[in-house]
């Protein structure tokens, strides 16, 4: 029996496989927007369905300006990013503390909104179904937002002691992805509570 | 190509002091290790659930008994349920997936190995939660310790008015808790197959049970999460007063059984897909050939997949929804039938012309087939909405499910821990024992399940604590439960042939079964370190191709 000649060059096999880091984080986002989507689900299923006020159209204004800060934070944290990239860690700590400003003002504007809407309007979660939802799902993303904002702080106070150099942009970038997430997911929300809710 | 086991002196070293080593358990981030943790948690529960299914089925043997309290045997259906799904069969499914999937790609650890271990120790205190509530459930209400509320919990029956104390919150919590751990798992299986591959391994050489476990995993992300959303819901409802199911305020008992079954049949799928994963490994060793039809093997997982998210709502026939709504849901019931049907065609395939070698894995496999197929068959029977309205939440439907989660499911996973216990004991099983557990589980099985559709066909509906004498259900009743005691005989056989050969049992080689997958190139049980050189693959049968290099696979595919 002749052995056929095998080559088996070892060095033409090309070999690329995705980073794990921000395929870990496309999956948590995944089962992040199935969360979501149930929430959502349940909100656009109970519109109208409360049986007694206040109704949403009677107690919601459109936060308008908070909506602008959240969406410009997904702005300014890619432009952190790019300076990281390019090795301006000064910077890049700016635009980073930037983020962290703006998605502080939007969490301020949700506590300024419930506030309102507990003292003055009496809408606690127990009123009514539209109280029911609204607070869960406003609440779940306010959450998200402050876990993002909790990582982002960790990120700058590891700038402030100088430990974050480009080489982490890889790393940084993953935790922004979660970020422009919570930015997409508000989006959703506006549209679902702020405008068809209405 | 360099799989060279290393041949590591055995029990050269004295042994560690036991605290030693139990702190190396606990603290472990290594894949092997959590893998049996995985295992060793989901077969103690396994004997948990079992009792519970025991009692349940002592209290029916006959007409009018009195074995346990009608609470309790409420308790021990939901517990029983519970348990068996959330903390038997997807934590021993989480378990190989861990064990094999870096095995098998060629990997030294999984993606991330420390949210591998906060995962498992999530899912271990969630279901240590769980039980925790016979002790604490009772709260300062004194109604009742465990939840008794079923296992998918339906609303209003979860709302403080009916079901005070604090047993449902336990309940919510621990698949809370444990449902974190699955969805950190599944993130870490996702990773770990598309990141972690070795040289020369692309996804269309990549082995079945990684490509499977990688469709389970992605059920497991967007299945899972809507019942975590649900179990929010439930929690705020129970505890701040929320109106989600509350039908007094304008809420919907029916949103809850819709996010509950959302989540609920893709949750099917998720476990028997790993099933079929390792049906697919065995069954083409054992039959001498490679397995017939690879690239379509992987489409028809792929479809199983889509089609199982959306057929959640044939859970919901009695209900009465719209028509068309009813209509949408039994197509696409039917529709998963396809998929399915190819499997089975293609291990039959693979099987067919090939030297069959009855080991007792190849059994278990072999039984799997045919039992996984009538359980298929019942599935469409039930999956169309008239014969459901007749037949639905009747004991038929319990027959059906076990007939899966049973027949199918938990055979396979015994073919799988007889066919990888070498590998990861290091030790030989017993074969004679092995073939015994089969024939006394085969028989217990059959005694049980299929005599159980008969009680279910003559209306006896679910859940029931007891039934009136003369209505036709006491001579299958007594059957089924006769049945219990082979299959519990079955699994002591089982657990002792497993104890039994890891201690006494006949050192095993590295590669027992003369199989072709990455796992076997390694020392039995393979070191920490999995492959001292990360191995490069040509096809999908690399072991092959070492043994054959006159004849490899990779001039063929």
């Amino acid at each position: 029996m002749s052995t056929p000649s095998i080559t088996m060059p070892e060095s033409d096999i090309r070999w690329n496989r995705p980073a794990r880091g921000p395929v870990g984080m496309y999956c948590l986002i995944a089962a992040e927007a199935a969360i979501f989507t149930i929430f959502v689900v349940a909100y656009i299923f109970y519109i109208g369905r409360s049986l007694t006020g206040p109704q949403p159209q009677d107690v919601l204004r459109v936060p308008i300006f908070f909506t602008i800060c959240l969406l410009s934070s997904s702005l300014t944290i890619h432009f952190a990013l790019k300076l990281l990239g390019t090795g301006k860690v000064r910077s890049f700590a700016l635009w980073w503390l930037l983020t962290i400003v703006l998605g502080a003002v939007f969490l301020a504007g949700t506590v300024r909104e419930w506030l309102h809407l507990i003292y003055d309007e009496g809408l606690t979660i127990q009123t009514n179904l539209f109280g029911t939802t609204y607070y869960s799902l406003v609440g779940l993303h306010a959450f998200h937002v402050t876990v993002g904002l909790l990582a982002l702080a960790t990120v700058s106070l590891f700038t402030l002691f100088g430990q974050v150099r480009p080489a982490h942009a890889e790393r940084v970038e993953v935790l922004s992805m979660y970020w422009h997430f919570v930015d997409v997911v508000w989006v959703v929300v506006f549209i679902v509570v702020y405008i068809v809710g209405r | 190509m360099s799989t060279e086991s290393i041949a590591l002196p055995r029990s050269a070293a004295p042994p560690r002091p036991f605290v030693d080593q139990l702190h190396q358990w606990v603290t472990t981030v290594d894949h092997k290790r959590l893998g049996i943790l995985y295992i060793l948690f989901a077969l103690l529960f396994l004997l948990v659930g079992g009792v519970e299914a025991t009692i349940i089925r002592i209290q029916l043997i006959r007409p009018l008994n009195n074995f346990v309290s009608p609470q309790v045997f409420n308790r021990m259906f939901t517990m029983h349920g519970t348990t068996m799904i959330f903390f038997v069969v997807m934590p021993v499914m989480f378990g190989f997936a861990n064990y094999l999937v870096p095995l098998m790609i060629g990997a030294r650890d999984m993606a991330f190995p420390r949210l591998n271990a906060f995962s498992f120790w999530m899912t271990a205190f969630g279901g240590l939660l769980l039980y925790f509530s016979f002790v604490g459930g009772d709260g300062l209400y004194g109604a009742g310790n465990a939840p008794d509320v079923g296992w998918f919990a339906y609303a209003p029956l979860t709302s403080k008015t009916f079901s005070r104390g604090h047993s449902t919150d336990f309940w919510i919590l621990s698949l809370l808790v444990s449902g974190f751990g699955s969805i950190g798992t599944a993130i870490n299986i996702i990773a770990t197959i598309l990141c972690m591959r070795c040289r020369g391994m692309t996804l269309g050489k990549m082995p079945l049970l990684p490509w499977l476990n990688l469709t389970m995993a992605g059920l497991v992300v967007l299945a899972v999460s809507p019942l975590t959303a649900a179990q929010l819901m439930l929690l705020v409802d129970r505890y701040l007063g929320g109106h989600f199911f509350d039908t007094q305020a304008g809420g919907s008992a029916v949103m809850w059984m819709h996010f509950f079954w959302v989540f609920g049949h893709p949750e099917v799928y998720v476990l028997v897909i790993p099933a079929f994963a390792f049906a697919s490994e065995i069954i083409p060793v054992f039959s001498r050939k490679a397995i017939f039809g690879y690239p379509v093997m992987v489409a028809a997982t792929m479809c199983i997949g889509f089609i199982g998210m959306s057929v959640w709502a044939h859970h919901m026939f009695t209900l009465g929804m719209s028509s068309s709504a009813n209509t949408f849901f039994v197509l696409s019931t039917m529709a998963i039938a396809v998929p399915t049907g190819i499997k089975i065609f293609n291990w039959l395939a693979t099987m067919w012309g090939g030297q069959i070698d009855f080991k007792t894995p190849m059994l278990f496999c072999a039984a799997f087939l045919f039992q996984f197929l009538i359980a298929g068959l019942t599935g469409i029977m039930l999956g169309s909405a008239p014969f459901n309205w007749q037949l639905g939440n009747s004991y038929f439907v319990i027959a059906h499910f076990h007939y899966v989660i049973v027949g199918g499911i938990l055979f396979t996973l015994f073919g799988a821990f007889y066919y990888w216990f070498p590998k990861m004991s290091g030790k030989m099983y017993n074969e004679t024992f092995g073939k015994l557990h089969f024939w006394l589980f085969f028989i217990g099985f059959h005694l049980t399940f299929d005599f159980m559709h008969v009680p279910g066909i003559l209306g006896m509906p679910r859940r029931i604590y007891t039934y009136e004498p003369g209505r036709g259900w006491d001579i299958w009743n007594l059957i089924v439960t006769i049945g219990v005691f082979f299959q519990a005989a079955g699994v002591l056989v089982f657990i002792g042939n497993l104890l039994w050969s890891y201690l006494r049992g006949a050192l095993a080689e590295s590669d027992p079964w003369d199989a072709w997958t990455l796992e076997w190139s390694t020392a039995s049980p393979p070191p920490s370190y999995n492959f001292a050189d990360i191995p490069e693959v040509k096809s999908r049968r690399p072991l092959w191709d070492l043994k054959h290099p006159e004849d490899p696979d990779w001039q063929y595919e």
